[in-house]
């Protein structure tokens, strides 16, 4: 007993600081669960890397956001001038400026990736209903997140953006003006607006997006990653409980990601370096105009990643019934747990219906990104509701469509890449 | 310079392919490309002494310190302070005008927009088409017209370089948008008095001027850019090196 007792110490990081603190603090413990002893599938592929890609860009903005909190100035007067500040005479100012305004749109490129991804394997499905509950929250506010940031340079389409935003609110029937006034907290988008704003984007939003992604992480790390199989790894161990097509998330997944990693960096810092305004989409050409109430832009637009939704809130002519199907159209992929009743989880046993079904749906919504952005002619108001259709017909047809699809074997083990013909 | 300028020109090419299209929308009247070099420091230097002269007297640029203009123009205090500076004592100050509000809205109607991001907001094509876009119109209150922005406010600063246009009978407006051609091809105007240059030189000072209000609209982007070599330089080393790190600790998994 002694002996075995002596041989376990051995294993064991026993001495000084390391032991002190793990008797008090469980980090060699934390480290095993959640690093060195999670076992996520050795065929994870390129879809796998945009959720360590969205906690980067998560990292970036949060850190530029500090920095950038310490020269800027929340209010009606100063906040133009107080950005151009940073961008001139704040030394290395522009690089954290343009850091923080590209990854508002990296963040947004990332996140529809990550959930993509989901679709295409099912990653939403049994047991990993709630991460995607979870993971659905993160997105919500991530949105309101970018809308409030996206009022603080306090340039024309802030102004005017958040000034149409936040009047959809009114469409609402009996509360909606209240509640318009409640969020702006004045008649207009003013000085008060702004300070609430910036209240929520620094402190409230960033707080509530950590401890989600941190429930989300925990989540995942409880029933395990999916894989493009959607194979249950943790059904096939060896005699140490250890998955059978498993691999450790460090050296292994850390070592794979840390490539991703770089491969982002370039193409994220390619654009902060060269292109900041990404040709107007990243940065606006009006945003570039202080903000005046008296001057209606001639065409109000808001940033890319929003433009989806807006071209669904835009293809119904009566307002209320569009503010509706636009919060539908961002809340009804919640219910894709429920929603997809095929046997198998991943696309790639799926039949040609559902790999239809979703190439149709992406068409749809890059598509509705694209009318977003253009002004609304008869045409492509039309073109606007034939996609949200499609959009919904996605979504509303799927328990019936994943049904009957004609579904391919799913294998016992996970399928490597150049194994095949093993 | 010149090299940054091309490297920067071929990472935005790259980089996915965002279209300057989009500028455009909206606009109206066809614009001119300005094809300014924001690296050619003696153009920049012909457009901050132009600016100065015609246009800071309304045109204020409330961003921009006279000294990051000089520092990055390769101009010294005493140049500045000497033949520079009209409504400054130091060098650190921002170009500003001493015009009231309520002259310039009794003169002009509104206060002459502020200059520092007029090339980001507007666009270089529009200035450059804005400027060369004057013609004679006596039904408007300054005599003046213009192609790019309708009955502007704002007279024309620089007629006595370019001379007088007036629009050409034959030609309306939508006769020369509808050929395809933009106005540079096809002049759309017949001279009614010729100014001291040619249109040739005209255009060049224009685009001294637009190659100057794109500078100040963002004075970083020389240092922006070259920064940017540097660090897509460690990057593409930082690659390779994460790539075989994962090579060698994948090299024995089956």
């Amino acid at each position: 007993m002694a002996r075995a007792e002596s041989e376990l110490q051995i294993g064991q990081k026993d001495g000084g600081l390391m032991k002190w603190i793990n008797d008090r603090f469980p980090f060699d413990k934390m480290m095993k669960e959640h690093v060195t002893e999670y076992y996520a599938s050795k065929n994870l592929n390129l879809w796998y890397v945009f959720g360590v890609l969205s906690m980067v860009v998560l990292v970036i903005q949060l850190l530029t956001g500090i920095f950038l909190t310490m020269n800027y100035k929340p209010s009606a007067a100063e906040a133009f001038a107080s950005v151009e500040y940073i961008m001139r005479d704040v030394k290395y100012g522009y690089i954290i400026r343009y850091m923080h305004s590209t990854g508002a749109s990296a963040f947004f490129i990332v996140v529809y990736l990550h959930m993509f991804r989901a679709m295409l394997y099912g990653s939403y499905r049994k047991p990993r209903e709630l991460i995607w509950l979870i993971g659905m929250i993160i997105f919500i506010v991530l949105m309101a997140e970018a809308f409030m940031g996206y009022l603080l340079p306090w340039g024309q389409m802030s102004y005017w953006g958040a000034q149409v935003i936040v009047s959809l609110f009114g469409a609402i029937p009996g509360i909606g003006e209240g509640l318009v006034d409640v969020i702006r907290g004045d008649y207009s988008i003013s000085d008060i607006t702004l300070n609430r704003f910036f209240a929520l984007h620094v402190i409230a939003l960033p707080l509530a997006l950590v401890m989600l992604v941190v429930v989300h992480i925990l989540a995942l790390h409880e029933v395990g990653s999916n894989n493009p199989d959607g194979i249950e790894i943790k059904k096939k161990k060896d005699a140490n409980g250890v998955p059978l097509d498993g691999i450790a998330f460090h050296p292994y997944h850390t070592s794979k990601d840390l490539v991703a990693i770089v491969v982002f960096m370039a193409a994220f810092f390619a654009v902060v370096f060269f292109a900041p305004e990404m040709g107007g989409y990243f940065l606006e050409h009006a945003n570039f105009e202080p903000a005046n109430r008296l001057k209606t832009p001639e065409h109000i637009a808001p940033v890319w990643y929003f433009t989806p939704f807006y071209a669904i809130l835009r293809a119904v002519p009566d307002k209320l019934l569009g503010v509706i199907l636009m919060g539908a159209a961002v809340v009804i992929p919640m219910f894709l747990p429920w929603l997809d009743r095929s046997p198998v989880k991943s696309i790639r046993y799926k039949g040609v219906i559902t790999k239809s079904a979703l190439g149709l749906f992406v068409v749809a919504f890059l598509f509705l990104g694209w009318l977003g952005l253009q002004p609304a002619t008869d045409l492509y108001t039309n073109l606007a509701r034939v996609f949200t259709v499609i959009y919904f017909a996605f979504f509303a047809l799927m328990p019936w469509y994943s049904k009957i699809d004609q579904t391919k074997p799913v294998p016992e083990r996970v399928v490597m890449k150049g194994a095949e013909h093993a | 310079m010149r090299r940054a300028t091309l490297l920067r020109a071929a990472a935005l090419c790259l980089a996915l392919s965002a279209s300057g299209a989009a500028f455009a929308a909206g606009g109206g009247a066809a614009l001119d490309a300005a094809n300014n070099d924001v690296g050619n420091t003696k153009s920049l230097q012909r457009g901050f002494k132009y600016f100065m002269n015609y246009c800071s007297g309304c045109h204020s640029a409330e961003y921009v310190r006279y000294n990051t203009i000089g520092a990055a123009l390769e101009i010294s205090d005493a140049e500045l302070e000497q033949n520079l500076m009209f409504n400054a004592e130091r060098t650190f100050e921002t170009i500003n005008i001493s015009m009231r509000t309520e002259d310039a809205t009794a003169w002009l109607g509104q206060v002459p927009p502020d200059m520092s991001l007029i090339a980001r907001s507007k666009g270089v094509d529009h200035i450059y088409s804005f400027l060369r876009g004057y013609y004679r119109d006596d039904k408007s209150a300054t005599g003046w017209n213009n192609t790019v922005v309708k009955n502007v406010s704002m007279p024309h600063v620089l007629w006595e370089m370019e001379g007088v246009k007036a629009k050409a009978e034959s030609h309306s407006d939508e006769g020369a948008a509808a050929d395809g051609h933009s106005a540079a091809d096809k002049p759309a105007f017949d001279v009614l008095a010729a100014g001291t240059m040619s249109a040739e030189e005209y255009d060049d000072v224009v685009r001294d001027i637009v190659n100057f209000l794109d500078f100040i609209s963002e004075p970083m982007q020389l240092e922006r850019t070259q920064i940017g070599i540097w660090i897509m330089a460690f990057l593409v080393i930082f690659f390779f090196l994460s790539l075989f790190l994962k090579k060698e600790i994948w090299k024995d998994v089956k």
